[in-house]
């Protein structure tokens, strides 16, 4: 069954630059596998298209239970240039926590 | 043989400049600490204080600091707590002087050394350094400094924990220093105390995660932790965070009884994926940490241990922040009401565009959002809410310029929206936007070898 990533992780999100880090935390350890094989970073670039201009890139951190995104060219120059409400990726995490993902019943 | 403590208390009191007033005197009196770290600088502080420097060299330092200090010295002279704080921005020395005159006049003359931190201030030296070759280039773009020296506003390295320790070894209470890393005043307290080496890789990582967990403040002890908020207790009473540190590099983190809050895994968790990059390779001028080595407890109530963190050798190179002038932005608000509040608000934007466009005038970049409807998750929001039924919506359009002219044009033409455009809006309380100078950051990487740290001790 498909089942949102809000139910199944918390997150939180920060800046360097133009690039907003997205680090998503299963909500329970057993979770993290469902997470690291269907959360890449492909997925993550399509979730996002058209808010972000460039690459995404993804970490793993089993010892957390959590993955690391960057979202490059997500911020529109970032900091004190752009001109976004989120202009330092306070609650780009919130947004992923939107995605889809299939889990088994 | 020096005797070493068994455990070192380092309480976090700010997580930025303009965080909460009552934590510092919360967290030197609501129970035992040895060591206060306060947090004052982000990226874009040291030009704002570079400014004020160049207007009145007397400033140029975070001036809540001096408040603080006024508010808890009593306290912290009396019961022995050491302050670590980068409230010193680009004049470390006078916010010193400023912190002395304030222990003098509370009549602790004689009780209390301050201990000055600066050599990270590149900003007299810039034109020697690229003259000898350091182009400063920009770790983003690649570009060399050079491309934009004329507009440099201020320039710094990040400076380590070495300079707080030798402060602290000399003899200092109070250690005020410039760029000092966010992670270093955590770090250099421990190293401090617990003797460690400055190639004790693994001991000074673990110094450095300590750091990066309390330098946020409240943010690892429930603040903005979106696991289980809405039961996270007493947020009005938030407890900040602690750091008890052992010899061996391991540490809890908690907090002091009767305070709000939480400190649990997952909101120690939530804190250090904050602003992460590659987690095997958290740089710092002290060290390397490796976050994948990282192993979180629940050792307690309000108590998480961390261990078994992995560090290794520090690079060749410091960070440099550069800031510089870049140009102008400026950002317009409207609020539309239901009926068809975002199609109104959708309109509104279309005119705007159009009457920009007829008036010839060009931007770097104008975006717009609407509030309410998609300016925090775009697109991704919209498809799950029914749009028709949105009360209102904001509509927010920024411009920006390299020249200030097309900016402020831009902000003569929100308000005759509200007559003629789009109907049912209201929110122009404040006025025509301004344009506003906007102050770029310029991250770079300089030779260690070629930033001198210096320490001087001042006696009250």
């Amino acid at each position: 069954m498909k089942r949102r990533l809000v139910d199944l992780a918390h997150a939180r999100s920060g800046d360097k630059g133009d690039t907003a880090n997205i680090g998503l935390i299963a909500l329970k350890p057993k979770d993290y596998p469902i997470l690291v094989k269907q959360v890449t970073a492909a997925r993550v670039a399509r979730h996002f298209k058209g808010m972000i201009n460039g690459p995404v890139e993804r970490f793993e951190l089993p010892n957390l239970h959590a993955l690391n995104f960057l979202l490059h060219g997500a911020l529109d120059g970032g900091g004190t240039v752009s001109l976004k409400t989120d202009a330092q990726g306070k609650v780009f995490s919130t947004a992923l926590l939107r995605m889809e993902i299939e889990v088994k019943t | 043989m020096i005797s070493r403590p068994t455990t070192v208390r380092v309480a976090g009191g700010q997580g930025f400049w303009g965080d909460w007033l009552e934590a510092p005197y919360r967290q030197v009196t609501g129970g035992p600490v040895d060591y206060l770290m306060m947090d004052y600088l982000a990226e874009v502080t040291m030009s704002i204080l570079q400014k004020q420097k160049s207007r009145d060299p007397a400033r140029g330092y975070a001036s809540d600091f001096i408040t603080q200090m006024e508010r808890i010295l009593p306290t912290v002279v009396e019961r022995g707590i050491k302050v670590t704080a980068n409230a010193g921005g680009v004049n470390p020395r006078a916010c010193a002087m400023a912190v002395a005159a304030v222990a003098r006049k509370l009549g602790l003359s004689g009780r209390l050394t301050i201990g000055v931190v600066t050599g990270d201030d590149l900003l007299g030296r810039l034109d020697g350094l690229i003259a000898r070759g350091h182009d400063l280039k920009n770790l983003d773009t690649g570009r060399p400094l050079h491309d934009v020296r004329d507009r440099v506003l201020s320039a710094n390295a990040y400076l380590g924990a070495a300079p707080v320790v030798e402060a602290l070894q000399r003899g200092a209470q109070v250690v005020i220093t410039g760029r000092v890393t966010d992670t270093g005043l955590t770090l250099g307290p421990l190293m401090h105390a617990f003797g460690w080496a400055d190639d004790a890789w693994d001991r000074i990582a673990a110094g450095t995660v300590a750091g990066h967990i309390i330098e946020c403040g409240a943010q690892c002890s429930g603040g903005n932790c979106l696991h289980d908020w809405k039961r996270i207790p007493d947020m009005a009473n938030v407890g900040y965070p602690i750091v008890e540190a052992r010899g061996d590099g391991s540490f809890d983190i908690v907090k002091h009884p009767r305070t709000g809050g939480r400190i649990d895994v997952a909101s120690v968790t939530e804190q250090l994926v904050y602003e992460m990059g590659d987690p095997n390779a958290y740089i710092t001028p002290d060290g390397v940490a490796d976050f994948t080595t990282i192993q979180l407890k629940q050792a307690g109530k309000d108590r998480v241990r961390v261990s078994g963190i992995k560090g290794k050798p520090a690079t060749d190179k410091l960070k440099v922040s550069v800031a510089y002038f870049y140009g102008y932005k400026a950002v317009g608000t409207l609020v539309y009401a239901w009926p068809d509040a975002l199609e109104k608000a959708k309109a509104a934007d279309r005119i705007l565009r159009q009457r920009l466009d007829d008036l010839g005038l060009t931007f770097e970049a104008m975006h717009t959002e609407f509030v309410g409807a998609d300016a925090t998750h775009g697109p991704l929001g919209l498809k799950d809410i029914d749009v028709a039924a949105i009360p209102e919506v904001q509509l927010r359009v920024g411009v920006r310029a390299r020249d200030e002219a097309p900016v402020d044009r831009f902000t003569r033409e929100i308000a005759p929206l509200i007559l003629n455009g789009p109907p049912s809006v209201t929110g122009f309380a404040g006025g025509r936007p301004k344009p506003e100078e906007i102050v770029a950051y310029w991250p770079a990487l300089i030779d260690k070898k070629m930033v001198e740290p210096a320490v001087e001790l001042i006696e009250t």
